[in-house]
């Protein structure tokens, strides 16, 4: 067997619902086959990995409370196109279970099953306001630049 | 003893073909047997070639229905 493990690594800027399937499948999907995966939420993709995942008023500040509530969580990420107020995910969600394709909370399950490894934006957190608390504990670590490189190295990257 | 388990991904798409069946392989000890049903196209083309890649032994790929295939693998070691 190759010894030395095949990485993917993906950042997850956009928080849309079709986006956010995509980042999934590819990082579920690879997972399975064995890769090292890693993913990097930053700024609209904090709707994947936040902790309350309806409307909510978290993080810090005035501002970053209505912006976060704004923004959403899992439960409203927007289809990129064609959202039509928010009716569009739920009935893609209703073709895929129908089609018995995996709706994208089984895809982060299978995930986060299969160890893909989950990380935050430093950044992206003290725009929004956002405390480590207020994200999903399998986030391990929050990070910048230089981490995210040094982690991304000698495998993949797709931004998404 | 090794133990004989059965995987049924005849209705599941990419990447849950392979998603559960590497979840099923982790539960299982070494040189235990898993017996997968899946179907011809993607699945049939890319689980066997995962598995062999991840150093498990494909023992038998049969057709047992129309376009139902029945893959044995033995489990290797982590």
């Amino acid at each position: 067997m190759n010894n030395q493990k095949k990485k993917l690594s993906i950042i997850a800027f956009s928080g849309d619902f079709d986006k956010l399937v995509a980042v999934f499948t590819l990082a579920s999907g690879a997972a399975a086959v064995n890769y090292e995966v890693n993913l990097f939420f930053t700024f609209w993709g904090f709707n994947a990995i936040k902790l309350k995942q309806n409307r909510s008023f978290i993080g810090k500040g005035i501002l970053a409370r209505v912006f976060n509530f704004l923004m959403g969580g899992l439960k409203n990420v927007p289809l990129s196109r064609l959202n039509f107020f928010g009716i569009s995910p739920k009935l893609m969600t209703y073709l895929m279970k129908k089609r018995n394709v995996a709706p994208l909370d089984k895809l982060i399950e299978y995930s986060i099953d299969l160890g893909v490894k989950f990380y935050a934006c430093e950044m992206s957190m003290v725009i929004l306001g956002i405390r480590k608390e207020d994200l999903i504990p399998e986030v391990k670590e929050v990070l910048g630049v230089a981490k995210f490189l040094e982690y991304s190295e000698g495998g993949q990257v797709l931004f998404i | 003893m090794n133990k004989i388990y059965s995987l049924d991904i005849t209705k599941e798409h990419c990447p849950i073909t392979f998603v559960k069946t590497k979840l099923m392989l982790e539960k299982l000890e070494k040189g235990d047997i898993l017996e997968i049903l899946l179907t011809e196209g993607e699945p049939l083309d890319n689980v066997p070639k995962t598995l062999t890649e991840q150093g498990h032994k494909v023992l038998e790929i049969k057709n047992i229905d129309k376009n139902i295939f029945k893959i044995v693998v033995e489990k290797a070691g982590n």
